[in-house]
């Protein structure tokens, strides 16, 4: 689904990413970890196509197409998607009406899918304007369903989120991928499997959002590199005991 | 600074007289093209969405209907010969000697509405109004006066425009509110001069107890130049006053508005809001909220965009004369967030497409008790203009 190699980039001319090289199989879930400040965001950003994060080397290939200079909107509508962790507001623009804008030419039911992931009450109210952290959170996730992409970026999905509503952003990421075992409206597990595979890469800072998502493979961002990939649950017990500085001592 | 006391008109240029129209009995008679330009300021032909009409041209009322008890529009002449009262509503709170604009005003009159809803009287439907210039180079100089007695409701769309293809133009509007205890007045005014015309409102509103002004100004179309700063005092406990304008300068464009609200008694409330945007033009948005008395909140929100050029300036100000008043505003001039048009692309839009969301919503500003059809064609203004900005 989404193969990096080698790829080098710069905000306002600082390398921030070193050499990355990754790869996400069609229907894989893959956790990055890393320190604040380690570039995560810079990474996820950079996939994306934001404005000031600079490919300096390397490309970027997402269902076989390289896209390293594709525009945002072209990503998007080949089938990436993002959940932002501090999203702008927008005045005068309501949820309800960017969640049709997600759907993009296909029919949505706006009405039903707020109320499954419990965002009705603030489809009339502008785009994230006033919203508290795990109203965020739910907002970004209902425009991701709305806009169903096949390879999902969150960025810190768990933060900000209290005890209560993180079991439904669990169970609403794992819908997302396919992988939940809540809505699976009728259908075997491995009906469910086999309908349009979905790859997500999921930045925690924490890993507490391992308690409520499956995943595939974790990996570990350190000052810009990419220094360990391995089992996710592994990866989180070792920081767990010893803290990123564990990474810092294999990265050595 | 711009001349805000109209030392920067030349009234030489201007004719005080014009060619009087006929007077239109049934308004499916007028010409199509004056039609187009009447509902693009709001002002339908169809009768039966609006309470009552007042048309003028140049200098000639050319249609006048009510079609509800106690409710009455006429011209200003005609008023003030029925309502030998009424002359004392006039120049009131405004003095001629003003400024050069109204001793202008004063000297060349040129008619003007009168419309008053009867105590307890609630006005179902929006009375319209549409003053209209047909003739090059006239100054058109009108003298309104609205009353809402006590207790009655009134919405009045106020439309104004100049025929197809006229290059020169001057409209000084001298209006005087009254909003008596507890009566409500929704007044909605909505501009589509040409590129060429100049226009100098004066207007104060007397708002007592507990009575309501809601002031909705748009202005999306190109003109010469605009200067206006209305008046209003909350005069009697537990008054409101709420202005929201949407402005829009193409190059060429100068605008210069605000509005100054005074809170003299207690539990008044007062809310200014201002959206604009230049692509080219000069946008100059006032705020003046002035809190005499403990008790009263008033807020101001002056928001500016630059598109491309132009220049946009935010001018808020607040005075609180006692302790216990609670005044707040937010200003903010500035681009497009890149930020807000990357988000909008995330989610599939290309970029052209969510500069233009950002700028409808930016300018999607709640105005009340606009018609539905009425609120539709301002989207589609909006859509168009916008056209034109990218």
């Amino acid at each position: 689904m989404l193969t990096i190699e080698e790829l080098t980039v710069e905000i306002g001319g600082k390398p921030i990413l070193k050499n990355i090289n990754m790869e996400i199989p069609p229907g894989e879930t893959h956790i990055l970890f890393g320190p604040n400040g380690s570039g995560k965001s810079t990474l996820m950003m950079t996939l994306m196509g934001f404005s000031g994060y600079d490919v300096t080397h390397g490309r970027i290939l997402f269902k076989g197409e390289d896209i390293t200079g594709l525009p945002i909107h072209e990503r998007a509508r080949m089938g990436m998607g993002v959940a932002f962790q501090r999203p702008p507001t927008i005045n005068g623009l309501k949820t309800g009406q960017l969640v049709k804008v997600c759907a993009g030419q296909r029919p949505v039911a706006v009405e039903e899918l707020a109320r499954q992931i419990n965002c009705t009450q603030f489809l009339e109210r502008d785009v994230n304007h006033h919203l508290s952290g795990g109203e965020i959170k739910r907002s970004e996730l209902l425009q991701l369903l709305a806009q169903d992409p096949d390879l999902v970026l969150l960025d810190e999905p768990e933060s900000g989120v209290d005890l209560e509503n993180i079991v439904l952003l669990g169970d609403t990421i794992n819908r997302l991928l396919h992988r939940g075992v809540k809505f699976p409206a009728g259908k075997t597990h491995r009906e469910m499997l086999q309908a349009r595979p979905k790859s997500a890469l999921v930045i925690t800072h924490t890993g507490h959002i391992l308690d409520y998502i499956t995943a595939d493979r974790g990996q570990v961002l350190y000052n810009g590199h990419l220094c360990c990939s391995r089992n996710a649950r592994e990866i989180l017990k070792w920081i767990g005991e010893y803290g990123y500085e564990e990474c810092f001592r294999c990265a050595m | 600074m711009r001349d805000v006391n109209g030392g920067d008109i030349d009234f030489r240029q201007y004719r005080t007289e014009a060619e009087a129209h006929e007077y239109i009995e049934d308004l499916g008679r007028v010409a199509p093209s004056d039609a187009e330009k009447f509902l693009q300021v709001g002002v339908s032909t169809q009768a039966n969405e609006r309470a009552g009409t007042f048309i003028q041209m140049d200098r000639s009322v050319v249609h006048c209907r009510t079609g509800q008890e106690g409710l009455e529009i006429m011209g200003i002449n005609q008023a003030l010969a029925r309502h030998p009262w009424l002359a004392g509503y006039l120049w009131r709170h405004i003095s001629p000697d003003g400024d050069a604009i109204t001793a202008h005003a004063k000297a060349a009159p040129a008619e003007g509405y009168f419309i008053r809803a009867r105590a307890g009287v609630k006005v179902a439907h929006p009375v319209q109004s549409c003053l209209y210039i047909a003739r090059d180079g006239f100054a058109q100089n009108v003298h309104n006066v609205v009353i809402v007695e006590e207790g009655a409701e009134m919405h009045i769309i106020t439309g104004c425009a100049t025929a197809p293809h006229l290059t020169t133009g001057l409209h000084i509007g001298v209006s005087e509110f009254y909003v008596r205890k507890g009566g409500r007045l929704t007044f909605t005014m909505i501009h589509d001069w040409g590129e060429k015309i100049n226009v100098r409102p004066r207007s104060v509103t007397m708002v007592e107890e507990g009575g309501v002004l809601v002031s909705n100004y748009i202005s999306l179309r190109p003109l010469g130049s605009l200067q206006m700063f209305p008046t209003t005092h909350l005069a009697g406990r537990g008054a409101v006053g709420r202005f929201n304008s949407i402005l829009v300068a193409s190059r060429g464009s100068r605008l210069d508005v605000g509005a100054r609200i005074l809170l003299e008694a207690p539990d008044t409330r007062a809310e200014i809001i201002s959206r604009a945007i230049t692509y080219g033009g000069d946008i100059i948005a006032r705020g003046d909220l002035v809190g005499r008395v403990a008790g009263i909140k008033a807020h101001l929100e002056c928001k500016g965009l630059i598109l491309n050029d132009g220049l946009m300036r935010a001018i808020p100000e607040l005075t609180g004369h006692v302790p216990g008043v609670e005044m707040s505003h937010e200003a903010a001039v500035g681009r497009i967030d890149r930020r807000e048009i990357e988000y909008l692309m995330a989610r599939g839009l290309d970029e052209e497409t969510a500069v233009s969301t950002i700028v409808r919503g930016f300018l999607n500003v709640e105005i009340e008790g606009l018609p539905p059809p009425l609120r539709a064609r301002l989207d589609q203004a909006i859509a168009e203009t916008q056209k034109d900005m990218m």
